[in-house]
């Protein structure tokens, strides 16, 4: 089953636009991630500029509406994500736990819906999905 | 009070590279496997009572360790020409202080030597396959059996034989090269895709798809393709692995499986 991990560093929410992490953090992240992938596990992982250089459009009523970052009311925030393909929920928060993540940092793990999850009409729907992907 | 999933979730993390670690010092598969075994029946019966060590892979290499190191000792005890054993013996007391600085040691190497060995074509393909979901996949028996839906005595059996042909037949834990290279890849790849093929077409049993053996296969595809990246073979089976769509039919074939390899598909399957 696959599972993402999203990352919300602490602070990412106010961080500058260029802000970028140092190399020592970078350094044992990439220990992670070889580990990750060493066992098999990971599918993808990416890391994302802060929201300062982003964007949201919200949807409510006629119109989408575009503010521009940094969001003041928003409080926790992503800062990258990896795609992991294991056998439990358990081996994901343990994949989690090992994470060399800083000291606020929080890592939130949520199973990926598969096709096969969803009910006849809803994957008849979702047909042409598949060639999309595939 | 921890969840028995836990327990097996650090498992199957650790036991790869606790199995490498232990082949290397015991160069025995069978030896290394049930000491590596050991040491888990003894994490199940103390980590729900005392809770998952702070460093679980720490406390798995000391025990299976001291267990080694034991076992080492009476070995060369019993027979003083074992010299080649001493030397590994006073390796291992040397390391054992310092658990921490060991584990944090390059193991690529050990697990390729591991995965070879495992996969060495002096065994059958389907003993091959217990040995590798065992060792590198940290399945119990009964998982095995369950997923290739034989009973667990007939996986038991298959696991004992392939450790004891390796025994006799004196197969040395190491990286293959120059051309017996080819083969030896071949073998370890031919596991692969046979336990992929099984979870994709099940000889007998009702389910037309098991999920977990291709989940397997492909875990087990991508961990060869990270650590032998120079290895086409081993990309392109992977690559051809991930665009099989798992929640729908058609099966892959073995044509299509050599077809595939044979054109140095990239690593991923999607092209990037």
């Amino acid at each position: 089953m696959r599972f993402m991990m999203l990352m919300i560093p602490g602070g990412y929410e106010s961080a500058e636009p260029d802000a970028m992490p140092s190399a020592e953090a970078v350094q044992a992240m990439m220990k992670y991630n070889e580990e990750l992938k060493r066992a098999g596990v990971l599918l993808a992982l990416e890391g994302l500029h802060p929201p300062s250089s982003g964007a949201r459009i919200s949807f409510k009523g006629a119109k989408p509406v575009v503010t521009d970052g940094p969001f003041a009311e928003v409080k926790e925030v992503l800062g990258g994500y990896w795609m992991i393909d294991v056998r439990s929920r358990e081996e994901a928060v343990e994949w989690a736990r090992r994470c060399p993540a800083s000291d606020n940092d929080v890592i939130e793990i949520r199973r990926v819906q598969e096709m096969s999850e969803f009910p006849e009409d809803v994957q008849k729907a979702a047909e042409s999905f598949k060639e999309l992907k595939g | 009070m921890i969840a028995t999933g836990t327990i097996e979730a650090v498992w199957r993390i650790e036991q790869p590279k606790l199995a490498a670690r232990l082949v290397r010092y015991l160069r025995d598969v069978g030896q290394a496997e049930e000491i590596a075994q050991d040491a888990f029946l003894l994490a199940l019966e103390r980590w729900p009572r005392d809770g998952i060590p702070r460093n679980p892979a720490a406390w798995l290499t000391h025990v299976a360790k001291n267990r080694a190191l034991d076992l080492l000792r009476r070995t060369t005890m019993i027979d003083g020409k074992h010299r080649e054993l001493a030397i590994d013996l006073a390796e291992l007391e040397h390391e054992t202080p310092d658990i921490e600085a060991f584990l944090d040691e390059d193991i690529d190497d050990d697990l390729l030597r591991l995965i070879f060995t495992a996969c060495h074509p002096v065994l059958p393909a389907e003993q091959r396959a217990a040995l590798a979901l065992r060792l590198l996949g940290g399945l119990t028996t009964s998982e095995i059996a369950r997923a290739f839906l034989v009973p667990e005595a007939t996986i038991a059996q298959r696991i004992v034989r392939a450790k004891r042909a390796l025994r006799d037949a004196a197969i040395a834990f190491e990286t293959p090269r120059g051309k017996e290279r080819e083969e030896r890849v071949a073998s370890v790849l031919e596991v692969v895709y046979l336990i992929f093929n099984e979870g994709y077409v099940p000889t007998v049993g009702p389910d037309w798809l098991r999920a977990d053996l291709c989940g397997e296969a492909l875990r087990l595809g991508r961990s060869l393709a990270a650590l032998m990246p120079e290895e086409p073979e081993a990309q392109g089976l992977v690559a051809l692995m991930e665009l099989h769509p798992r929640d729908w039919p058609p099966a892959p074939t073995s044509r299509a499986i050599r077809s595939c390899c044979s054109t140095r598909t990239v690593p991923d399957g999607t092209g990037r």
